[in-house]
């Protein structure tokens, strides 16, 4: 580390502690409320240090710190160990503008390849997104607003038990189920609908289904907790007055879910859009999506700074979407993280 | 047919469906595990043998992946439980103005993919251990543990942000002006009362770090856990054997996602008749009668 990141790195952490102690005893001393005590005063000495300890190295030095320091160094070129910090050291938009344009020594204008991964990426987790909205909804509404107790009992642990399964597992699971010679491409051969083996893998459904089952109880648990509080009354309501089954769901069940449903949608999108697991086993030697590319600028190009400047675009379309979701369903992050 | 009755054949037929899904792959996976043939598949199935399992025992990396995953799990809990606790006690107490935004930092990590996650934590401490010239802070099982619980931490303070939301403040006044310590407080009322959360938050620590893999993978280095032998495993090649120790893997799972719930279901069901009891002790108080105290006494 540099003299300027040193400072800034060791300087910030100390920045922050003493900006919200002094918006702590400016709170404490202008403070409307004024039987509120001290935040010593009320917890004693020993928590307290345990809490701002605590506190203060997860939120910093594990979380603010690395992501700072991320961004950093994705504007620095790949220098050997000897010459970092060196005159050769400097702030570049070289692995910013690799993702854009590539090699320069390739003859494209543009980096067809990792753009298109990119943006197929997105566009694919955004459909699995809706997708998995579209197959968990009838279920969620069944058991929040139809089922019986302890048909909803045996449903909700039936939901539990294959929640912890590693995504690993589900994507050999589903590569067992989709290889040239696996069981979907044997059936098919000894029912006779196909002649040959159809390569599921090489034409991406495999992965793209893999994805779907893997984030399926993603999607499906926030979105229960929403629909389970909205108040029956509600729907028999809305159907006395002569709506449509459509029209109650649309215009009763679904914005009364809508922070199960931003909450859902975050989540699922934010595991695909980053999936590792799925795209390194179900994928084909064709195939593209980012998160491999990401991981090869790390294990086979070895540039780890082009890595970190591939990980912040990544960490952009997160944070994109999760405001777009924000805006659209007009819910707080709070809602969302529930 | 009346339109209920299509109606519930419908239902019943999706629900078939969905579970299908959800059960199916798995299923086919596990009866790869028991078929003698060398490829994984269901049919035609040749015959039931344990064989792939005992295959397992003899990898010796496999072995090693297991006992770092589990010393890292075990690393988690100690750190992610503390901070998330930390974490969960600021959040009730801080001042209004600096709450989104404290709550926008401790909360992001569970919205940035974990390769992410993974990715910065490398980058961070390796220079941190160029700059401090100590080598033993980049080692897969320290960077590993810090990884995991940059984002596990969040999901305990969830956990006992949702336990603080029920604690009844007047719990601790009548402590105080019993003549207690705001430390004595702490340790006979808050954390007694947090307890059960303090469970449920060690084991979702454990299995959120014992399956974690994106940013495992990352944070490892030239170490190894089980989900990343196992990915090494599964890219080489599919083998019967990655079905029994998947079969393995989820038993192990799905017994701590078992234990889990039936804790919480002991725990919901102790609050329910510790409610009811209050709920009595407060109608007979109401009556008039010296009724409270024995009914408080017997609760």
């Amino acid at each position: 580390m540099t003299g300027l990141r040193g400072v800034l790195f060791v300087g910030l952490p100390v920045a922050v502690i003493l900006g919200f102690w002094l918006l702590a005893r400016w709170e404490y001393r202008h403070g409307r409320d004024s039987h509120r005590q001290s935040f010593v005063a009320r917890n004693g000495w020993p928590v307290v240090a345990f809490v701002v300890a605590a506190v203060g190295f997860w939120a910093l030095v594990m979380i603010v710190l690395p992501q700072l320091y991320m961004v950093d160094f994705s504007f620095h070129p790949k220098l050997p160990p000897s010459q970092r910090g060196g005159p050769r050291d400097v702030y570049t938009l070289e692995n910013y503008r690799y993702f854009l344009f590539g090699s320069t020594r390739s003859t494209a204008s543009w980096n067809v390849t990792h753009i298109t991964a990119f943006w197929l990426t997105i566009a694919v987790s955004m459909c699995i997104t809706v997708l998995n909205f579209v197959i968990c909804y009838p279920l969620a509404y069944f058991m929040a607003q139809v089922g019986t107790g302890s048909q909803v009992r045996k449903l909700m642990l039936l939901l539990i038990i294959p929640y912890w399964v590693n995504e690993l597992l589900r994507a050999f699971a589903f590569n067992i189920l989709f290889g040239t010679s696996g069981v979907l491409n044997v059936i098919l051969l000894c029912t006779g609908v196909i002649a040959s083996p159809i390569d599921f893998i090489g034409q991406d459904i495999a992965l793209y289904s893999g994805l779907t089952y893997a984030y399926l109880l993603v999607m499906m648990f926030p979105l229960y907790n929403a629909l389970e509080s909205l108040d029956h009354n509600q729907i028999e309501a809305a159907r006395d007055l002569g709506a449509p089954w459509w029209h109650v769901h649309l215009h009763v069940v679904m914005p009364f879910a809508k922070p199960g449903i931003a909450s859902g949608c975050t989540l699922v999108f934010m595991l695909c859009a980053g999936a590792l697991a799925a795209p390194l086993v179900l994928g084909g030697p064709k195939t593209l999506w980012f998160t491999p590319i990401v991981y090869d600028r790390f294990y086979q190009a070895f540039n780890w700074n082009q890595g970190a400047a591939y990980a912040i675009v990544l960490l952009l379309t997160c944070i994109l979407f999760v405001m777009m979701v924000m805006r659209v369903f007009r819910v707080s992050l709070s809602e969302i993280t529930r | 047919m009346s339109a209920r009755t299509v109606q519930r054949l419908m239902m019943g037929f999706y629900v078939v469906l969905f579970f299908g899904f959800l059960f199916g792959p798995l299923l086919v996976m596990a009866v790869t595990a028991v078929n003698t043939a060398q490829y994984p598949q269901v049919l035609p199935f040749e015959g039931f043998t344990l064989d792939w399992f005992v295959v397992l025992l003899d990898d010796r990396n496999l072995v090693d992946g297991i006992r770092n995953s589990i010393l890292i799990g075990v690393f988690v809990v100690l750190l992610s439980v503390p901070l998330g606790l930390a974490g969960a006690i600021v959040m009730t107490q801080i001042y209004d103005r600096a709450r989104s935004l404290y709550y926008l930092v401790v909360v992001s990590p569970v919205l940035t993919p974990g390769i992410i996650i993974g990715i910065s934590t490398v980058i961070f401490w390796r220079d941190v251990a160029d700059s401090i010239g100590s080598e033993s802070v980049y080692s897969g099982l320290f960077l590993a543990t810090l990884g995991q619980s940059t984002f596990i931490s969040a999901y305990c303070m969830l956990i006992f942000l949702s336990r603080l939301q029920r604690f009844d403040p007047s719990q601790r006044e009548a402590a105080l002006d019993l003549g207690a310590t705001h430390t004595q407080v702490f340790f006979h009322i808050l954390l007694p009362f947090l307890k059960p959360a303090v469970f449920s938050a060690a084991l979702i620590a454990f299995l959120s770090s014992f399956e974690n893999y994106n940013t495992t993978t990352f944070a490892i280095l030239a170490d190894k856990t089980l989900t990343t032998v196992l990915a090494g495993r599964v890219r080489q090649g599919t083998t019967p054997a990655i079905s029994a120790l998947a079969v393995l893997i989820i038993a192990i799972t799905l017994a701590g996602a078992v234990l889990y719930e039936v804790l919480r279901r002991i725990e919901q069901r102790r609050e329910q008749g510790r409610a009811k009891a209050a709920a009595m002790a407060e109608r007979a108080e109401v009556a008039g009668g010296l009724a409270p105290a024995a009914a408080l006494m017997s609760s």
